[in-house]
This record gives structure tokens, C-alpha cells and sequence, in this order.
């Protein structure tokens, strides 16, 4: 388990293999992409029962970030609901696991394009939040020192022996894209033509995993 | 009971004139399926070419020559599309020359949507259709109108079916129209099959007996070796070195068809066949990776006369009547007898001609293989296991068909279910958990009781929402095509090309190279799902295969081959092919009964292991989960393994010096569980069951545009039930359907003791003659441990020192230059 460290916008940040964020300086973890409550939407959707305990996992992984950090901000990065009727998935069971994790911290709610954040839950809600030269929202904009979330990416790396593909961190000068740390989320590949027009040339991909890794970022070939 | 005797219906004048005028008579097996027309289950054995669909259905012609049946009266069921279309062209010329007032229809996934609906109005009195349709019609509400008048009904290629989940649901469906029509009759037609009987069983009500009728079996099969000058190579599918020999073939025939056993391989063969046809004849190219559009141009020059060759595979299999086909080739071995002989009833499609084949095997151990399959072929040694228990995840879904045409009782459909032969065993518990899985998901944490799929109500089951029904109908079927993605020329309203496995899809970056449809194209990258490529002169692609699916291959070839190379010289094969085994011996050995060969040698970048057990490919499959296990334990790093009947083939990043730990049978014993949960065999086997089952969709309203959200990988479904619910019942049936396809430790453990240290192991620097053709093998099963780890890591450093930026040892350090 190896985190990796780059520099960005004057500020140095760590991603953790699980996906998490880590600004050590001012002791900011930030997640993105939770998407609690997928299993129940889909149920209520289309009749598709899945396996009842992504709440519970993507609790598991987000107790043992903060055990490891220990954070004074936690910032969700939005979509950290499914939708809001997927706030009904959380039972007492959840609530009494997401409760010490917030206690003694500052804990931030993004609105995302699924849910506004849920309102019952403490914390604060906010369409974006800065810190230092940081911006922090849902969906990458023009703005530069930005963290986002949304369009959970994945990289292909080919290594001499095969190809590998993980969920994983963006990073070019100006922006920082989270990898979804849901349990139930899917990904989209950056040589995808959206990730490849967003990301300067230089990007990086650091991969997700039993260690954290950099690489140039696969992309659409001359986007 | 007594049941009335029915007459022997006769023809009907109408029909024996239109025969006679054409010097016809009728074949004694298909004037007996005419005497016989009463029994409730009847079925044909008769080689492709006998009449056999005529034969089938002779009795309704007669039964409704004289025009006064209402509706439905003879619903006909094949394998294939195309069948269906194929055999209504047939079956509509005698009808409509005699004037016989019958009405003839075909209803498959390409019949419109104004069709089908005008179908269930007012049903033709032939409906020819495929098991996925008649799901569907049994999952409408309105189905006991539409089977109304429903007397017969005929299982076309029985044979094909009865050995896939395909057949198992539709004798689910028979099941249901049994009790819709209790004195429904039923026709199977079968190629010829090692076990009739048991077949005949599969197709009867439970536990009704079922009647067989054996046709001549006809002119042996004329099925020879392709004789070329040039020798083939020790390794590789293409048999490019067959080329010119093939395409000499092909202009002393009329119509030949050129078999292959994956995609691949077809489109790398068509792909240099094109490069050599310096005549310019004109050769298709056919699979089911083909857009739609390309397959249906294809199919239609051919109906017309206008190919002199199509290169296929499967999706051109099952007895296909296309006319002047007067020769088939099979490239690479035939991996199953059963399948090649019922393949080459291709070639003239006449009774009492013997079929033409000709055999092009790819290398020099197809050779051998091709030999084996010959001599069993002229045995009549067909192969094929025993079916086993019908599969839970098809009767999940057809509880669903159920529920979608309205509220059902549990017991009635227990009783229905258990009058399937297949399923003549399954417990009432076993029963109910399918439909508790169904109703609520079935987990240990009951989450979904406001959404529950199904409920009971006075004693019936119900839907919760029924709009929930058009979901279940579009994911009706059993059939697992693997996912895929779409290929198309780069920019907006780019040509579609065709579909490449999303398997494959994961390994290509952008600028490889890969064939689809015969053309060289290089991959751009993605756009909304879709792959984009431009097109390429090249040659030669970089990329050159995309997968391939595994056949069901048979142990009884394998026995054979093992004594081949007991013997002393190989007289009886080519001159170069003895060569390669003497060679063989000499830099090796060759796999001895008693003993077990290992070979290591170093081969493309990996360090590989070849054990060569001759146990089936059942056991090749064990054996390679177990031998990965204790490599990765031992630290070596193993990247995955291929089985085949003979051998399984193991790669990795570092090589195994000393066997002995390998097969330490308690260090292989302790901790097997987790790895055999863990092992991507499983992982597969439970995306396919939970396809069927219902919990993974395929197809869903609008799925054309969804998002990158909507799919997720269904390994993490399977590692979150693992962690969480490991006794679910998707987990229960993934490991039945998995260990099906692997075999008892207990087996292993014997052939361990039996073996003993009667282990050679040999260590050489280059690939054996014997391990070449393992290279090639589909059905790869990776391993994802250690080695992804070790390669994500060289591969950072790579770029590091590439960029000149050493890592600092200890902790890497990006630095970038901002």
C-alpha cells in the first residue's frame, strides 16, 4: 500500500491507492463519486435487486481512509447519493458508522448532478467549496487549482506483459480529476474523446490499487 | 387410459400429385413419422440431407390439407434464424405448387414489430420461430388465445439444442404450452447422437415415454486430409501455408464453405486468401461479429449463386440449405467429432451422395489431431457427456417469463416445471429459492421488501410493477454473447464496421492495429462507447487476433492421441509431421500414461510451464488453478494458464527451477477455497449465470445512450456477495456451473499420488515442438495477483529512466515540470 505524491498549484497532495485524496497540509480528505444507495435505486427503478451492500463496503473502505489520515475536513465531491430517494437506503445500521466518522470534523457535502446532498445527514452542503489556492466541486470547469469528480475515469497501461486497467486520478497543471469511490460505479476510459479533450497533453493517470502509480495519460489519439 | 388410435393420416392427394409430377417418393423414415403422427413424443434420427424437416412435418400438411383448422396448429422451432427463414422458403414451394390452403410464417428477433403483432392476432397454422421468440410469446398475457388451437409442435437440430441452456429453456416453455394444450404432441429432429435415448427423454413430458424413428444413416461421409506441398508450421490457427491449395479447391467446386473455429481466425484466413486470389473469385466473408447489413449481403449473394466461397464460422453451421455447396473445408482440427460430421453434411445437401470435406489442419499437432478425429469418425466413436441437472439460472428466468403473463401459483408451476426432463429432480426447496430470488433477490439481508419484484397475493404471485415486464422480455434468452462494443470509422456518422469483444477492446491502446471484416484498421480511442478507427494499408496488423470462444472438446480424441505417441514412428502420418515428433522426443519427450511431463522454457517476455496430463480438459483447467495457486505462493508471479485436453500452459514472470513444491499436496490443500473463489473461471461463470438469472441486464430501455455510470463490472457484484453473502443462490449455482467445467480436487490428489515422483521435468531455452501449438489456445484465464503489481511498477520505472529521471530508491517521486 503506496500512496502517490505530486505537487499542484503550490500545494503538495497524496493519492491513496484506495481513490481518496489526501491534502496533508491542511489535513483535507476528499472522495468523490459514493454513490450510496445505487443498489436501492436500481431496485426501485427497474425490478433489479443487486447485492444489498455497497453502502457497507463503501463505508468499510472510507473508515479505514480516515483511521489512516485522520482528516479535520472531509470533502465529498458530489454524487455522493445515488439520487435523493437513495437517501432512504441508509439505515440506522450506516447512520451509526457515518456518525463517529464525522464527529470533531469539518465535513462537506458537494452537490452533484445525482443528488443536491443529503440534507438530514449534519455537515455542510455547498455547490463548491475553496481552500488556499484549491477549488473543490462536482464537475471540472475553466477554473484552475480545481478538484473534481464525475466522470469516474479508468486508464489502460500497457506493461510488457499485458495491459492493465484501473480506476484512476487525472492531473494536468490546472485540474485534478477523482477516480469514483463507490463500490457499484463503472468507469470511462481516458482515451475517451470527453477525457482526452479535457486533460492538456501532459496529463498523468495515477492508477488506483494496491499501490498508487503514475503514468502519461493513455488518451484519443490526436484529440 | 386408453387413448384413441389415431389413422395413419396419408397424404394428401394434392401433395403425393405434386410429388409425383416431380418423380418424388417419400423416404421410409419419413412415411413412418407420417404413421406414427399420433404419438405424443416422437423423434427423427436422421443425417443432415434426409428430409428430415420434411419428415417433421409431413403430418401437419396432411393434418391440415383438407383447411378446416382455426389457427395455430404446428409451431416449428430451430436453432437458427436463418433456419427459420430458410426451411419457410422451403416448405411454402410444395404448399403453394399443391395449393394447399396452409398459412406459413416466421417470427424471429428480425420479424418487424407490425408482424409479430398481427401474428398474435390472428397466428398462421406454421409458425416457425427460435426458442428466445417463443419465450417471449409464452411471457404474453394473451398467449392461451395465441396457442389456442396448437397441436404440434417440432424441435428442428434437437441435437444442438439439447445441449445448451438454450434447449433447457425451451423445454420450459414446452412445458407451459403442455398445460396450455394437454394433448399437445411433440417432434424432435436430430442429427445422428451418440445417446438417442437420452435425448428422446429430454424432449418427452416427464415421465412419458418417447417413440424413435432411425433413418438410413446414409452414404458414409468422404472426409480426407488437404494434401499440400507446402508444410505446415509447428504452431498457429491461420494455416496460411494451406492457402493456395485452398484456393485450388475452390476453383475446381461450385460453392465451397470454409469453416473456422474461432472469428479470429476466419478473418486472419479471409484477410490472406483475399491477399492471394489473384483470379479475383468471389469470396465472402461470414460470422457473427459482422455488422448486420455485411452478414445479410453476404447470405443473399449466396442464395443467388454469386460466391464461389464463404469463409464462416459457426454462425453458418446447422444444416443451412444453401444450395450448391458441393465441398467444405474445415480449418484447424475438428475439436469435436460430433460437430465435424454434422458440418459436413453441408457439402451435397443430397440424400445418398456422400458428403465432401476436406480437412486443413493448422499445424503439425493438428495433424495428429485431425488423424485421431478421422479414425473416430470412421468408428462412429461420437462424443459428448451426459447431461446434467437442469440449470437454476434458466428457471429464474422463466419463472419471470411466468410472472410477466400474469399471476401464477407456485405449486402449479412446481409440478410444471418438474415434467421437464431435465429438471425431473429439483427439490421443492431448490424450487423456492429460485422463486425467493425472484421475488426479493434472495439475500441474507432482506433490503428490498418496498421493492420486491414479485409478491404474493391470495396465494398467486404477482408482479410489484408490471412495466417491469417489457425489461424482462427484452432480456429473454440464454445465449451469452459476450459483451461488445461497437467499431466505426473515426468522426460523426462514421461506417459501422462490426462489434470487437469488450475483452478484447480492454487490451488495444491507441495506434494498435487489428483486422475486422478482412480490413487492416487502427484504433483512435473511444467516443460515447464506441470504438473509432481510421483505416490502415497495412499488411499486417499488429494486434492479431481478438478472442475466440473454447469448444467442448472431447477426452476420447486425447486417449487417442497418447497412444499415437507411444508408438515407436509414425508411419501413417506426413513425412514432416513424424519429423516433429522424433524431434520432439529428442529435444524433450514426449507425455508418457503413468508419468508427467513438465516443460519450462522462457517465451515472450514470460517464463512458461507446460504440463502436459492427457487428464481432459476438465481436469487441465484444475490442475491450472491449482499449479497458479502455489506459483503465486511461491512467489513466481504467474500471469494465467490455458487447458486443453492434453496439456495446460502457464505463464508468469519468473520460472519454476524445482517442480517438487509445486505439487506439495497440503500446501495445495490449505487456503484452495479463497483461490478457487477468487479465480476468474468463477467470475465468468457467475457473469453468465446472473445474465440469465436476471440480475445483470443486457438490454434495457434507452441502453444505447446510457452513461458510463450505468455499467459496472459484474466481478465487483460477485466479490461483494463473496465478502457479504457467499451462500446466496447466484453463488451456489456459479459454483455447480464452474466445477462442472473443473474437476474434484479428490482427482487431482489421486493423479498426484498416482504420478508420484514419476515427474520429468525438462528445462530448455526455446518453445518444444509440442508446446508451440498451445500459444494459440483460446480460453485464457488470467491471473491477477502478484504480476500486475510487479509490471505496474517495471512499466513506471521504464518511463522514469526513459525520461532520464531515475527512481530514488525507496520512495518513487513524480516530478512534474510546473
Amino acid at each position: 500500500m503506496s500512496s502517490h505524491d505530486f505537487p499542484f498549484h503550490g500545494t503538495t497532495l497524496t493519492a491513496r491507492p484506495s481513490g481518496a485524496l489526501w491534502w496533508a497540509e491542511a489535513r483535507i480528505l476528499t472522495v468523490s463519486d459514493l454513490h450510496f444507495g445505487k443498489s436501492d435505486r436500481h431496485a426501485r427503478r427497474s425490478g433489479i435487486m443487486l447485492p444489498p451492500y455497497e453502502i457497507a463496503e463503501t463505508l468499510a473502505r472510507l473508515e479505514a481512509d480516515i483511521a489512516a489520515t485522520n482528516p479535520a475536513s472531509v470533502i465529498c465531491l458530489g454524487d455522493s447519493f445515488d439520487d435523493l430517494a437513495a437517501r432512504d437506503a441508509f439505515t440506522p445500521d450506516h447512520l451509526a458508522r457515518l456518525t463517529p466518522l464525522m464527529a470533531g470534523r469539518t465535513w462537506i457535502w458537494i452537490e452533484g448532478n445525482h443528488d443536491p446532498g443529503p440534507l438530514d445527514l449534519g455537515g455542510q452542503h455547498k455547490a463548491e467549496y475553496r481552500a488556499g489556492p484549491l477549488s473543490f466541486r462536482h464537475i471540472a470547469t475553466a477554473d484552475k487549482g480545481e478538484i473534481s469528480g464525475h466522470y469516474h475515469p479508468k486508464a489502460a497501461i500497457r506493461t510488457r506483459a499485458r495491459t492493465v486497467t484501473r480506476a484512476c486520478f487525472l492531473v494536468d497543471a490546472h485540474r485534478v480529476i477523482l477516480p469514483a469511490y463507490g463500490t457499484y460505479t463503472g468507469g470511462l476510459r481516458t482515451d475517451d474523446l470527453t477525457l482526452s479533450r479535457l486533460m492538456a497533453p501532459d496529463a498523468q493517470a495515477i492508477l488506483t490499487g494496491p499501490s498508487a502509480r503514475a503514468f502519461p495519460m493513455p488518451r484519443y489519439l490526436d484529440a | 387410459m386408453v387413448r384413441p388410435v389415431p389413422q395413419p393420416p396419408t397424404l394428401p392427394p394434392a401433395l403425393s400429385d405434386w410429388f409425383g409430377t416431380r418423380g418424388w417418393s417419400l423416404h421410409p423414415h419419413q412415411q413412418e413419422m407420417l404413421n406414427r403422427a399420433g404419438a405424443p413424443a416422437l423423434m427423427l434420427v436422421a443425417p443432415t440431407g434426409g428430409g428430415k424437416t420434411l419428415a417433421g412435418f409431413l403430418p401437419s400438411l396432411a393434418e391440415l390439407a383438407d383447411g378446416t383448422h382455426e389457427g395455430l396448429h404446428t409451431l416449428y422451432v430451430s436453432p437458427l434464424k436463418a433456419l427459420a427463414a430458410d426451411i419457410k422458403r422451403n416448405l411454402r414451394t410444395p404448399v403453394e405448387e399443391a395449393g394447399l390452403p396452409i398459412r406459413i410464417e416466421d417470427r424471429t428477433g428480425d420479424t418487424s414489430a407490425t408482424r409479430k403483432k398481427a401474428q398474435r392476432a390472428d397466428p398462421p397454422h406454421i409458425l416457425l420461430t427460435t426458442p428466445e421468440s417463443l419465450a417471449l410469446l409464452v411471457s404474453y398475457e394473451d398467449a392461451p388465445r395465441m396457442f389456442a388451437g396448437l397441436q404440434r409442435v417440432i424441435v428442428d437440430e434437437i441435437h444442438a439444442l439439447a445441449e445448451s441452456k438454450r434447449g433447457d429453456q425451451l423445454m420450459l416453455a414446452l412445458a407451459r404450452l403442455q398445460t396450455l394444450r394437454p394433448d399437445l404432441r411433440r417432434v424432435g429432429l436430430s442429427a445422428t447422437v451418440e445417446d438417442p435415448a437420452g435425448m428422446a427423454a429430454q424432449l418427452a413430458r416427464h415421465p412419458d415415454p418417447c417413440e424413435i424413428v432411425f433413418a438410413d444413416p446414409g452414404p458414409r461421409p468422404d472426409i480426407r486430409m488437404l494434401e499440400t506441398a507446402e508444410a505446415p508450421p509447428w504452431a498457429g490457427g491461420g494455416a496460411a501455408y494451406a492457402i493456395p491449395a485452398v484456393l485450388d479447391e475452390v476453383r475446381r467446386h461450385k460453392t465451397t464453405l470454409i469453416f473456422h473455429n474461432t472469428r479470429a481466425q476466419a478473418e486472419i484466413f479471409f484477410h490472406n486468401l483475399w491477399l492471394a486470389n489473384d483470379d479475383d473469385l468471389p469470396i465472402g466473408i461470414h460470422h457473427g461479429s459482422l455488422d448486420r447489413a455485411q452478414r445479410e449481403r453476404v447470405e443473399a449473394a449466396m442464395v443467388r449463386g454469386d460466391l464461389r466461397a464463404i469463409v464462416c464460422t459457426g454462425s453458418l453451421d446447422l444444416g443451412i440449405d444453401w444450395g450448391d455447396v458441393d465441398l467444405v473445408i474445415q480449418i484447424g482440427a475438428p475439436k469435436n467429432v460430433k460437430r465435424l460430421i454434422q458440418r459436413i453434411g453441408r457439402a451435397n445437401h443430397r440424400y445418398n451422395a456422400p458428403s465432401k470435406a476436406l480437412l486443413v489442419p493448422a499445424n503439425r499437432f493438428e495433424i495428429v489431431e485431425c488423424k485421431a478425429a478421422l479414425e473416430a469418425a470412421y468408428e462412429n466413436d461420437l462424443d459428448g457427456d451426459p447431461p446434467g441437472p437442469g440449470p437454476r439460472d434458466v428457471l429464474c428466468q422463466h419463472i419471470l417469463i411466468t410472472a410477466c403473463a400474469g399471476p401464477f401459483d407456485a405449486d402449479t408451476l412446481y409440478a410444471e416445471v418438474t415434467s421437464v426432463g431435465r429438471y425431473r429432480s429439483l427439490s421443492r426447496p431448490d424450487f423456492d429459492a429460485c422463486l425467493d430470488f425472484c421475488a426479493t433477490g434472495g439475500y441474507a439481508l432482506r433490503a428490498y421488501d418496498k421493492w420486491q419484484r414479485l409478491v404474493e397475493r391470495d396465494g398467486l404471485w404477482h408482479q410489484r410493477d408490471p412495466r417491469a415486464a417489457r425489461r424482462i422480455r427484452m432480456n429473454i434468452g440464454t445465449i451469452q454473447d459476450t459483451d461488445t462494443l461497437k467499431v466505426r470509422f473515426r468522426g460523426r456518422g462514421g461506417k459501422p464496421l462490426g462489434e470487437i469483444e469488450e475483452g478484447f477492446a480492454a487490451t488495444l491502446t491507441p495506434g494498435d492495429t487489428f483486422l475486422i471484416g478482412g480490413q487492416v484498421v487502427r484504433y483512435e480511442g473511444l467516443r460515447e462507447l464506441t470504438v473509432e478507427v481510421t483505416r490502415r494499408a497495412d499488411k499486417k496488423p499488429k494486434i492479431a487476433t481478438f478472442m475466440g470462444t473454447k469448444f467442448a472438446t472431447s477426452t476420447q480424441l486425447s486417449h487417442r492421441i497418447l497412444r499415437m505417441f507411444g508408438q515407436d514412428d509414425w508411419p501413417e502420418l506426413p513425412g514432416h509431421t513424424r519429423d516433429w515428433l522424433a524431434l520432439q522426443r529428442k529435444v524433450s519427450r514426449l507425455p508418457e500414461p503413468g508419468r508427467l511431463l513438465l516443460e519450462s522454457f522462457p517465451h515472450d517476455g514470460r517464463a512458461q510451464l507446460v504440463a502436459y496430463g492427457f487428464a481432459g480438459r476438465n481436469a487441465m483447467q484444475t490442475l491450472g488453478l491449482l499449479l497458479t495457486k502455489r506459483m503465486e505462493e511461491m512467489g513466481l508471479a504467474p500471469m494465467g494458464f490455458v487447458a486443453t485436453d492434453y496439456a495446460v500452459l502457464i505463464w508468469g514472470l519468473d520460472a519454476v527451477t524445482d517442480p517438487t513444491p509445486l505439487f506439495d499436496l497440503e500446501a495445495l490443500e490449505n487456503g484452495l477455497d479463497r483461490w478457487l473463489a477468487g479465480n476468474a473461471v468463477m467470475k465468468r461463470t457467475f457473469r453468465a449465470s446472473a445474465t440469465i438469472a436476471g440480475l445483470i441486464e443486457r438490454r434495457f430501455p434507452g441502453s444505447e445512450k446510457t452513461g458510463r455510470q450505468a455499467t459496472f463490472s459484474s466481478d465487483i457484484l460477485y466479490d461483494t456477495l463473496l465478502k457479504y453473502d457467499p451462500d446466496h443462490l447466484l453463488m451456489q449455482i456459479t459454483r455447480d456451473e464452474a466445477m462442472r467445467g473443473l474437476v474434484d480436487f479428490d482427482r487431482i490428489r489421486e493423479m498426484c499420488l498416482r504420478v508420484g515422483d514419476r515427474i520429468d521435468h525438462v528445462t530448455l531455452d526455446r518453445v518444444t515442438p509440442l508446446a508451440a501449438p498451445l500459444f494459440l489456445e483460446p480460453g485464457r484465464v488470467p491471473v491477477s495477483g502478484l504480476a500486475n503489481e510487479r509490471l505496474l511498477a517495471e512499466e513506471a520505472d521504464r518511463i522514469l529512466t526513459d525520461a532520464g529521471l531515475a527512481p530514488t530508491p525507496g520512495k518513487p517521486q513524480w516530478r512534474v515540470g510546473w
